[in-house]
């Protein structure tokens, strides 16, 4: 009994848990009047796979997708290395005033996203950047979570590494680039998952920089479409699956190394 | 052929002697009191401009904005009228009202949710990795695409759990589109009509503690792997029960994770915006009742265009997370328990 119990317990919980996403799948296969109809009945009566054509069609996902990937993609990229080289500097450098500089950038981390967001919007209007990919990108590039965990991963290496190096002729920069880097591979994974996440995920901050629909990310996309396309329920659980694919597989691709990652950082604190 | 070979490798060792060339003229302009000053001003360059620009230099300006009336952009100067008027106003503190409901509600039972799934998990021998996987997946889906499928759930008219209510002759609820609080429909007294979350808020709070859960069990999960073993199985050789050796050993020993756990989300739910903005399709939700601080500093931003007033609630939300997060060390975090 003691045994099978957890078991039990777990399964429940991954029913419920998962429950939404079964619900989300077979509705995008129902046609529109079964996906619309007051029934405890989860399967479709016929699989529609048209459905999904028909939702690119309904609306411009195609370029929502390509401004999605194109603004993830450079952020999570930029993030990678700003905090790398940021937290190696952190972690491995004597330079006077390093402790406040480091104090300030954690300080920047209690800063509610609401107060610099209207001095945020109106710092892009000037730059002139409304309606352009550099405001969805620019404000992005680093942030002082990634900078604080990548300088936990370089403080947890042994210096002998450096020293070696160094004895070799290595200097800072190649050492990072070349050895330090690869060493905290796991901190990479974990750093660039959670910025391609926040990234991808965002919707105040493109609901406030953009207002042409070619500009749209999927989720302001997504947003109007279910104010626009409320009531064909199928469409919006088609666009709703096809937006949680990518995170959803970047997750099981970067899983094994996410974990390590992050179990790392909550064990040295 | 050779020289084809040659050529690659110079190619392919092209960073590398550039990277080479910087660190010897770092190398060249170290000074002894500046220690690595060159080289540590140009790896922080990037990351210290982009902070500078986008979150220390606006906090400053927001302060300024704060102070100025009228629409698009700074009118006349008001000194601290907008302040005023935020805490004369009734939509404000309602607002605010919102955001405790929500607090109060999700942090607590999305931490004991998360702890048990938790400490389930950790006691389990086989399939930890991919009941953790399962748990996860809410946490790294778009919550606008998941508060569509929420909304489809919970639609009054065809929503599957109104047709489960219906099948088991229960009178199907309005769910997102319930103004009423929830105090009221349990107790069925129309007095108690305002008093409390409405059902929408609580059906917001529910998407929360489902999406949100992911999270704290990862990190629940590292802090019962750092709890060494050898303590509960002394106390549960002592004849301590299950629920015992959980209360006495493993929550006193995980307080730590709590009390990180209890200060991020508290933070996190101060700000929350995305799910209620895409559960409700505005954020106000019927009659106002989920229009949370955050919402109400957009709606003041986006939708009336009065820019120095909603910087000046946001300078009020600020403060409000940063008294509750010194409360919450000064008077909790003294009573963690640290190995």
């Amino acid at each position: 009994m003691r045994r099978v119990l957890p078991y039990v317990l777990l399964g429940v919980g991954t029913l419920v848990v998962t429950f939404p996403f079964v619900w989300m799948i077979t509705t995008a296969f129902k046609t529109q009047t079964e996906a619309t109809m007051s029934t405890l009945n989860l399967w479709p009566s016929v699989w529609q796979w048209r459905n999904f054509a028909e939702t690119f069609r309904a609306a411009p996902f195609a370029r929502y997708f390509f401004n999605s990937f194109l603004v993830a993609f450079t952020v999570t990229a930029a993030v990678i290395v700003t905090s790398l080289m940021a937290g190696y500097a952190f972690a491995r450098l004597e330079f006077p005033g390093s402790r406040i500089l480091f104090g300030l950038v954690l300080a920047t981390m209690m800063i509610p996203f609401e107060v610099t967001l209207i001095p945020n919007f109106v710092l892009i209007r000037r730059l002139d950047w409304y309606n352009a990919y550099p405001a969805l990108i620019v404000p992005w590039c680093a942030n002082a979570f990634s900078i604080f965990l990548m300088r936990q991963a370089f403080l947890s290496l042994p210096s002998d590494y450096f020293d070696a190096a160094k004895v070799d002729g290595c200097g800072h920069l190649r050492f990072l680039a070349r050895i330090a880097a690869p060493l905290v591979k796991p901190m990479v994974v974990t750093v660039g998952l959670f910025a391609f996440l926040g990234s991808y995920n965002s919707l105040l901050w493109p609901l406030v920089v953009t207002s042409e629909e070619a500009m749209r990310v999927v989720q302001v996309g997504l947003t109007v479409f279910s104010g626009a396309e409320g009531v064909r329920l199928h469409l919006l659980m088609c666009a709703s699956a096809i937006v949680i694919l990518p995170t959803v597989a970047l997750y099981f691709a970067a899983q094994r190394y996410f974990l390590e990652g992050s179990i790392g950082a909550g064990i040295k604190g | 052929m050779k020289r084809v070979a040659d050529s690659w490798g110079m190619l392919l060792r092209f960073p590398d002697m550039c990277l080479g060339v910087l660190d010897n003229a770092f190398d060249r302009c170290r000074i002894r009191p500046l220690k690595d000053a060159p080289i540590a001003a140009f790896l922080l360059l990037p990351a210290l401009v982009v902070l500078g620009a986008f979150g220390l230099l606006p906090l400053g300006y927001s302060a300024y904005m704060s102070l100025f009336g009228g629409k698009w952009g700074m009118g006349d100067f008001v000194g601290l009228g907008n302040y005023a008027e935020a805490i004369g106003s009734r939509a404000f503190w309602g607002s605010f009202l919102v955001t405790a409901y929500y607090a109060a509600g999700t942090i607590p039972l999305t931490m004991a949710f998360s702890f048990t799934i938790a400490y389930l998990l950790f006691h389990v021998a086989r399939g930890r990795s991919f009941f953790r996987t399962v748990y996860f997946l809410p946490y790294v889906t778009s919550a606008v695409a998941a508060a569509m499928v929420w909304r489809g759930i919970f639609n009054p008219q065809f929503g599957i759990v109104n047709a489960l209510l219906t099948r088991w002759g229960i009178e199907p609820l309005d769910w997102l589109l319930e103004p009423r609080s929830i105090l009221a429909l349990i107790t069925g007294r129309e007095a108690l009509v305002s008093v409390g979350p409405s059902l929408a808020l609580c059906g917001v709070m529910l998407f929360e503690i489902w999406h949100g859960s992911g999270f704290m069990i990862v990190i629940f999960l590292a802090g019962l792997s750092a709890i060494p073993r050898e303590l509960e199985e002394a106390a549960r050789i002592d004849g301590a029960g299950p629920f015992q050796v959980v209360r006495k050993v493993t929550l006193p020993l995980l307080s730590p994770t709590i009390f990180f756990l209890a200060i991020v989300s508290v933070i996190k739910s101060f700000q929350a915006f995305n799910s209620v903005f895409a559960l409700t399709g505005d954020g106000h939700g019927p009659l106002d009742t989920t229009q949370n601080v955050t919402v109400y500093i957009y709606s003041q931003f986006y939708e009336f265009h009065r820019w120095g007033y909603g910087t000046a609630v946001a300078a009020l939300l600020c403060l409000a997370i940063m008294t509750l997060t010194v409360v919450q060390w000064r008077f909790v975090g003294r009573k963690v328990h640290y190995e």
